[in-house]
C-alpha cells in the first residue's frame, strides 16, 4: 500500500542475516560506503552540540571580553527564570500547535476535495502546492507587505472594495500585524504548510483499499459514516506522520518571525529560535544562548522520541504485510 | 538531474490522463488498478458539480496570494499601491529590469552555487551510504538510519552559535563553502532516507548477476544501481535543491556582502529600498521561480521526499 518502507523486508534478506557472521574484512567492506556519510554527519552535527554544551557552562558575553569563565549550571538557572524566555516557550507552543492543527484540518479538507475526480484536478493540485514552494522569506514578505499592509495591502483592499460595493465610502483600515500579531504570523505559516499536510493526507486517502469502501457502500453506509469508521482509522498513521513532521519543522520557525514581526510587538510573537537568535546576536550573551539551545534540544528530543516511535511503527506495519 | 525530463513527462502524462495524484501513489498492481477504476466513477457520482466548484474556489483562494504576487510584479509602483487594488492595470517588465540593475545576479549565483554543489555532495555521500543500508546492509542498519534521522530533529538554532564561532575561527565567515557544508549536513538525512527507500526497490536478480560477473562496488553502483534508481535520484536531488535554495537562518547569520544568497538579498532589499511593493513582488517571484519549477516538475515525488520515503 502507500505507506511503505521496503527496507524491513531487506532486514530479513539473506544478505542481512549473514552479515554478522561475515569475517571482519568483509564486514568492513560492507561498512565502507557508509562511512563517509556517517563521519561527515557526526562531525558537522554532533561536534557543534558538544560545543554548545561546553559554552552553556560559561559566563561569556562578547561585549565584556576577558570575563569568560566557568559558571557551571547558572546559565540554566537564568534560562528557567528569564521572563522573556518563558514567554518564548509559550509563544513557541502556541505558534506550533495552532499552525500544525489548523493546517492539518485545512489540509484534510483539501485532500478530501481532491480525492475525487473532477475537471482540472491535476491543475488544481499543482496550484495548491505553490504556497509550499514559494521561498519562506519571500512568502513572509509577501504576507507582511502585499497582504497585511494597512493602506494598500490586499486584505484591506478587498475589504474596501466590498464596502464600496455596498455603497460605503471606504472600508475599514485594519493594521493586521500590530492588532493581531500572533494570528498574522500563524495565518502566513498555515498558508505555507497546508499544502504539505494535504499532500501526505491525499496520498493516504488514495491508498485506501477500494474493496473496503465498495463493501461499505454496498452495506448502505453513508458518506459520513464511511468517513468516520473506515477512512479516519485508515488515515490515523498519515495524520500522525503529518503532525510530527510538521511540528519538527514548524517548531524551528525563524524566517516568518524574523520577517513579519521581529518577534514583536514586545515579545508577543518571539518564539524560541528567534529569542535564542536575539540572545546571541543582539545581547551577545553566548553562555545564556547556548544554555537555551540545550534546553530546546532536550525538549525536541522528548518530542522526537514520540516521532521516531511513529516512524518505526510505519516500518513495522509494512514488515507485517 | 538528467532524469528530470522523465519525471516531468511522467507528471505531464499523468496530468493529461487527469489523475496526477494516482502517479504519486504506489504503482498499482493490475488487480488494484481494476478496483480503482470501479471505484472512481462511483465517487464522482457522490460529488457532482457543486463539489467541483467548491474544490476550485478553495484552490483559487489558496493560490490567490501567489497570483497576486506575480501580477503585482508586472505592475508599476503607482498601480501596485492603490486601494482598492487595481487588477487590470497595464503590465510592465520594468521591475525585473530594475532588480538586475540593482545587482540581484550575484545573490542568485551564490544561491545556485550553494544549492547545486551541496546537492551534488549530498548525493555523493548518500548514494553509497544508502547502498550500505539497503542492498548490502551493514549489521544494525536500522539504528544507523534512525541516527541520521535524529540529527534532522535537532533544532538548527541550537547549533548556530558554535557553528558561527567555529566558522569565524577558521576564517570562513562570508564564504559560500560554509553554506555548502552546512546544507550538505542539513539535507543528508533526507537524501539518505529517500535513496534508501528507492534503492530497496532495485531488483536483487540484476545485482546478483552483476556480482557474478565480478563487477566491483563502484561499477555496480554506476552501471546497475544508478540507472534503475535514476528517477529516485532526480527526486532526491530536487528535494535537496529546494531546501538549500530556501534556507535563510544560516545564510543570514554567516554571510555578509560577498556570499549572501537570494533570501538575504530579499530581506536586505526591503530595508535598503524602503517599501516598493511592485519591486518586492518581482524580487519574491524571481527568487521563488527555481523552486516553483523544480517542485512542479517533481510533484509526483514530492510526498515521498517530504515524508522521508515513508509515504509513496
Amino acid at each position: 500500500m502507500a505507506v511503505t518502507t521496503t527496507a524491513p523486508s531487506r532486514g530479513t534478506a539473506p544478505g542481512a542475516a549473514t552479515s554478522s557472521r561475515l569475517p571482519a574484512a568483509a564486514r568492513w567492506a560492507r561498512r565502507a560506503p557508509l562511512l563517509p556519510a556517517l563521519i561527515f554527519t557526526i562531525i558537522v552535527t554532533q561536534v557543534p552540540f558538544i560545543a554548545t554544551l561546553i559554552i552553556s557552562s560559561l559566563q561569556w558575553n562578547v561585549l565584556r571580553p576577558g570575563e569568560r569563565h566557568f559558571v557551571g549550571l547558572s546559565n540554566y538557572g537564568t534560562v528557567f527564570t528569564d521572563k522573556r524566555l518563558r514567554a518564548a516557550v509559550v509563544n513557541t507552543i502556541t505558534l506550533t500547535a495552532s499552525v500544525v492543527l489548523i493546517s492539518l484540518v485545512l489540509g484534510l479538507l483539501l485532500a478530501i476535495l481532491l480525492d475525487r475526480r473532477f475537471p482540472g484536478r491535476g491543475l488544481a493540485r499543482t496550484l495548491l502546492i505553490a504556497p509550499f514552494l514559494v521561498m519562506p522569506v519571500a512568502a513572509a514578505l509577501l504576507w507582511k507587505h502585499a497582504l497585511y499592509n494597512p493602506t494598500y495591502g490586499l486584505l484591506n483592499g478587498v475589504l474596501n472594495w466590498i464596502w464600496q460595493l455596498f455603497g460605503a465610502d471606504t472600508g475599514p483600515s485594519v493594521d493586521w500585524i500590530s492588532s493581531t500579531p500572533m494570528p498574522a504570523v500563524v495565518a502566513a505559516l498555515v498558508w505555507q504548510w497546508t499544502p504539505f499536510m494535504m499532500l501526505i493526507l491525499l496520498a493516504g486517502l488514495q491508498a485506501q483499499p477500494s474493496d473496503v469502501l465498495e463493501a461499505a457502500r454496498v452495506d448502505g453506509a453513508g458518506a459520513l459514516k464511511t468517513f468516520r469508521f473506515i477512512t479516519l482509522p485508515h488515515l490515523r498513521q498519515y495524520l500522525e506522520l503529518s503532525v510530527l513532521l510538521g511540528s519538527i519543522y514548524i517548531v524551528q520557525t525563524f524566517d516568518a518571525v524574523f520577517t513579519i514581526t521581529q518577534g514583536g510587538p514586545g515579545t508577543a510573537t518571539t518564539n524560541l529560535p528567534y529569542e535564542i537568535y536575539l540572545t546571541m546576536f543582539r545581547k551577545y550573551e553566548y553562555g545564556e544562548a547556548a544554555a537555551a539551545g540545550v534546553v530546546v534540544v532536550v525538549g525536541t528530543i522528548i518530542v522526537a522520541t514520540f516521532a521516531l516511535r511513529v516512524v518505526s511503527s510505519l516500518f513495522r506495519e509494512e514488515a507485517r504485510r | 538531474m538528467t532524469a528530470t525530463p522523465t519525471t516531468r513527462s511522467d507528471a505531464l502524462a499523468a496530468e493529461r490522463s487527469g489523475s496526477p495524484t494516482e502517479s504519486s501513489a504506489a504503482p498499482p498492481s493490475a488487480p488494484r488498478r481494476r478496483l480503482r477504476r470501479q471505484r472512481d466513477p462511483d465517487v464522482a457520482a457522490h460529488g457532482g458539480p457543486i463539489w467541483t466548484l467548491v474544490a476550485w474556489i478553495v484552490t483559487l483562494f489558496f493560490f490567490a496570494p501567489v497570483a497576486w504576487m506575480v501580477l503585482t510584479s508586472f505592475h508599476s509602483e503607482a498601480d501596485a499601491a492603490t486601494n482598492p487594488p487595481s487588477l487590470f492595470a497595464p503590465l510592465t517588465g520594468a521591475n525585473y529590469d530594475l532588480l538586475f540593475s540593482r545587482g540581484i545576479r550575484p545573490f542568485l549565483i551564490n544561491s545556485a552555487t550553494a544549492a547545486i554543489i551541496s546537492t551534488l555532495l549530498v548525493l555523493a555521500l548518500a548514494v553509497p551510504a544508502a547502498y550500505a543500508l539497503s542492498i548490502k546492509p551493514v549489521e544494525k542498519w536500522t539504528d544507523v538510519m534512525f541516527f541520521f534521522l535524529s540529527t534532522k530533529f535537532l533544532p538548527a538554532i541550537a547549533a548556530l552559535l558554535p557553528i558561527y564561532l567555529i566558522v569565524k575561527d577558521i576564517g570562513m565567515l562570508d564564504n559560500i563553502w560554509s553554506l555548502v557544508i552546512l546544507y550538505t549536513a542539513m539535507n543528508l538525512p533526507i537524501a539518505l532516507w529517500m535513496m534508501q527507500s528507492f534503492l530497496a526497490e532495485v531488483p536483487k536478480e540484476i545485482l546478483e548477476a552483476a556480482e557474478v560477473d565480478g563487477a566491483g562496488l563502484l561499477r555496480v553502483l554506476w552501471n546497475v544501481v544508478v540507472p534503475v534508481a535514476m528517477p529516485g535520484l532526480a527526486a532526491t536531488a530536487l528535494i535537496c535543491f529546494i531546501f538549500s535554495w530556501n534556507e535563510f537562518m544560516f545564510a543570514v547569520n554567516l554571510t555578509a556582502t560577498r556570499s549572501a544568497t537570494a533570501p538575504v538579498f530579499l530581506v536586505g532589499f526591503i530595508t535598503n529600498e524602503g517599501l516598493f511593493l511592485a519591486r518586492l513582488c518581482a524580487a519574491a517571484t524571481l527568487v521563488s521561480l527555481p523552486v516553483l519549477i523544480a517542485g512542479f516538475a517533481a510533484q509526483d515525488k514530492l510526498v515521498r521526499g517530504l515524508s522521508l520515503g515513508a509515504v509513496k
